[in-house]
């Protein structure tokens, strides 16, 4: 793999959900095609894409942010939306605000960010209400 | 989601068909191997839960199923009672090869089969 910095943004548009998921697999397969190790593409995949789905789900519009150095593998993730009164509550497994429309896609069931924290080396959320959500996803390439 | 794990037993993609008395709608390659088994309608659980080259078996009929599955790195989808995808859905599993089965059983027979399968019952 090249040394130097790797970075590529994305658009991501609210309740597209027929294309939702498909920057998260295009990541995938830079990642791939990279030639990093296939378990911890497969972390960065599971967290792009709940991080993706919740964009789709909940804001208006967003940007993701891939950025691969020789030592980690960081998704930035910006939307414009409804932001997230209390980060604590939301990061607790099982909570969830989710509409009945999401859930028929199989989402929705408050594990999405739980899942995210369980698959980085490194996760930070900031919200503002009425303005969006950040996050920060860091997986390490070395040990 | 419920898993069905086996001790070191494997079985192919092939066999599955057979089991299940499912139509392939698509995959070229069934002779991939596989050794575990999940059975859910909920996404977030097999994002959670799945460990790769897992087979999922579900009766949530949408994009973001095979979504799930190439982001989990998962062998392949069954749709349980006879569900068919729409076009759209078998597109991206054919873009993405990602084999997709379709059985007229219910989740819980074809669970039941492929546990007894892998568990070698």
């Amino acid at each position: 793999m090249a040394s130097e910095a790797f970075e590529n943004a994305f658009a991501v548009l609210g309740r597209d959900f027929a294309n939702a998921g498909r920057v998260s697999t295009a990541i995938k397969d830079t990642l791939k095609g990279l030639g990093i190790h296939a378990p911890i593409v497969r972390r960065v995949a599971i967290a792009s894409y709940e991080a993706e789905m919740n964009l789709v789900m909940y804001a208006s519009r967003g940007k993701m942010r891939l950025t691969v150095s020789s030592e980690a593998i960081t998704i930035d993730v910006d939307d414009e939306g409804p932001g997230i009164e209390d980060v604590s509550l939301a990061m607790q497994e099982g909570y969830s605000t989710a509409t009945p429309e999401m859930r028929e896609m199989g989402f929705g069931a408050g594990m999405g960010l739980p899942n995210i924290r369980k698959n980085a080396d490194e996760f930070v959320i900031t919200s503002e209400v009425g303005r969006g959500t950040r996050l920060h996803i860091r997986v390490n390439l070395l040990a | 989601m419920a898993t069905a794990m086996a001790a070191g037993k494997v079985i192919t993609l092939d066999e599955v068909v057979r089991l299940l008395g499912a139509r392939v709608l698509c995959g070229k390659d069934l002779a991939v191997r596989l050794s575990e088994v999940g059975a859910a309608d909920l996404m977030s659980d097999v994002l959670a839960l799945s460990k790769p080259g897992m087979l999922l078996l579900t009766g949530l009929v949408s994009v973001q199923v095979i979504r799930t599955a190439i982001v989990s790195d998962l062998c392949g989808v069954v749709f349980v009672r006879g569900k068919m995808p729409g076009k759209d859905i078998l597109e991206l599993a054919r873009e993405s090869n990602v084999p997709v089965l379709s059985t007229a059983m219910t989740m819980f027979q074809a669970a039941g089969v492929l546990y007894g399968a892998l568990s070698g019952r």
